[in-house]
């Protein structure tokens, strides 16, 4: 089983504590809890997993805050970066 | 919780009880330097301004040595200055002496040069090294510590470990009754929407709002666009995808406290609580900042190692990365890697850096000091040399 976690309780989307294969399980920490989803994606270490499906446009929350937003649909278990999020000011 | 401290006359309490050697201007280093070097237990504050600068700069530095000489770190200062520099020495002794310090001020044009300039030096040493010997630990409350937060050399497990943890600590100090300094505005472009929705006032909020603005236009008029350039390739491959996800790493080490206040460089809070200073990210002119406005310690996240501490100021090294708290290990004082590899929550490492916290604050030597790496230090200005 591999490992994430979430930096805040209001965030949808965690991150990878290791490298995590595509069809792995990956056990989230959400505050004194966890979570268990399968990674659609190849996911390296420190980069960002989604804890649920995310709408195009909707806002992706890591810290509690909103750090950009949905380009395309994003599915539970998708690597969440550039290719699917985009800044809200720049 | 308290923990054991030096009394000052003014009702300051400091973690450590130095001797400062100040210079007023880069070019009597030398004297200052061989001061420190003939009697143990002086603490040299060698930077590089004081002179051929624009008046608001001179007003920076002379705010920022007085800051520093009265610091609560500081038992005594002694000032050394060389005669012609735009520095004012007068304002920068009776500075220090205001807030109840004896203060030794001595000339090297005036005294006949650099060899009797040291010898008085030295004499001016012995006496002030008296009067330190004087104070004598006391337990206190954590309201009177101010403590600056930084990171530096940071990595894909700073925003995830170290930047997190600290943040929480951040707060603990605040709740009660302390008082936390961060600045390092460079790093806030990006996510001050956030700093500007905690700001305790309107007032707070625009002021925060213009001194963000005040340095990216700054940085602009140079031709580099901070905005766009950010994050930065490396900072992509590490997993950041946003200039607002990279910004928001590096404020979360702040905590989720009310912002009280922003101040200048090196200016003093007004309250306890939670402060923005106008501030640059480089570690050397960043430190002096906050102990400058009279932090007595200083709390400093990294992930690839930065061996840096501060002069008359301990400063604890925070670590999330694994690697580096195994290979740099003689440069870390709080390993929070448990929580990349699993063995420990946020809040337990939360825990760990508290405690260390207020065992350096009571005498417990930071690696930085133990190592004596802690020479290195300057002013943060922002006009041209002249």
């Amino acid at each position: 089983m591999k490992r994430a976690i979430t930096l805040s309780e209001k965030d949808n989307v965690a991150v990878a504590l290791e490298e995590i294969l595509e069809g792995e399980d990956v056990e989230v920490t959400i505050g004194g809890g966890k979570i268990i989803l399968k990674a659609l994606n190849n996911i390296p270490f420190g980069h960002k997993i989604s804890l649920r499906r995310i709408r195009r446009g909707e806002k992706i929350i890591k810290y509690g805050e909103p750090i950009g937003e949905a380009v395309t649909d994003i599915e539970q278990g998708e690597h969440v970066h550039v290719h699917n999020i985009k800044s809200i000011f720049v | 919780m308290e923990f054991m401290g030096f009394l000052r006359e003014n009702g300051e309490v400091g973690v450590r009880n130095y001797v400062a050697v100040v210079p007023t201007v880069g070019c009597v280093n030398k004297a200052v330097e061989a001061i420190a070097g003939r009697v143990p237990g002086l603490k040299p504050l060698l930077h590089h301004q004081g002179c051929c600068m624009i008046p608001s700069d001179i007003e920076v530095v002379e705010r920022t040595l007085i800051g520093l000489g009265s610091n609560p770190n500081v038992a005594a200062a002694i000032i050394i200055g060389l005669g012609c520099e735009s520095v004012s020495m007068d304002r920068v002794a009776d500075g220090i002496a205001r807030e109840g310090k004896p203060v030794e001020a001595l000339i090297l044009q005036e005294a006949g040069g650099f060899s009797k300039v040291v010898a008085k030096g030295v004499e001016a040493a012995r006496r002030c090294l008296e009067y330190a010997e004087r104070f004598r630990r006391q337990a206190f409350d954590l309201s009177h510590l101010m403590i600056g937060i930084k990171c530096g050399s940071s990595d894909a497990t700073s925003g995830i470990a170290s930047n997190t943890a600290v943040g929480l600590v951040a707060d603990k100090i605040i709740d009660a009754g302390g008082t936390v300094i961060f600045g390092e505005i460079t790093e806030l472009i990006g996510a001050e929407h956030i700093l500007v929705k905690r700001a305790e006032s309107q007032v707070v909020a625009n002021q925060i709002i213009k001194a963000v603005n005040d340095l990216e236009n700054r940085i602009r008029s140079l031709g580099i666009d901070v905005r766009g350039s950010n994050p930065t390739p490396g900072n992509i491959r590490g997993g950041l995808s946003t200039l607002e996800e990279k910004s928001l790493g590096a404020v979360v080490k702040i905590g989720r406290r009310p912002i009280n206040g922003v101040l200048d460089y090196g200016e003093r809070p007004r309250g306890k609580g939670l402060y923005m200073m106008i501030s640059p990210g480089r570690e050397m002119e960043f430190l002096t900042g906050p102990v400058a406005g009279g932090a007595q310690l200083l709390i400093f996240t990294t992930g690839k190692g930065a061996p840096q501490g501060y002069p008359i100021a301990p400063v604890i090294k925070v670590c999330g990365n694994p690697d580096t708290v195994k290979r740099l290990s003689e440069h870390i004082d709080v390993d929070v890697s448990g929580v990349i590899s699993g063995n420990e929550t946020l809040e337990e490492t939360a825990e760990k850096i508290f405690e260390k916290l207020i065992k350096v604050a009571s005498g417990e030597k930071t690696r930085a000091e133990i190592l004596g790496y802690d020479k290195t230090m300057n002013i943060y200005v922002r006009g041209m040399i002249l």
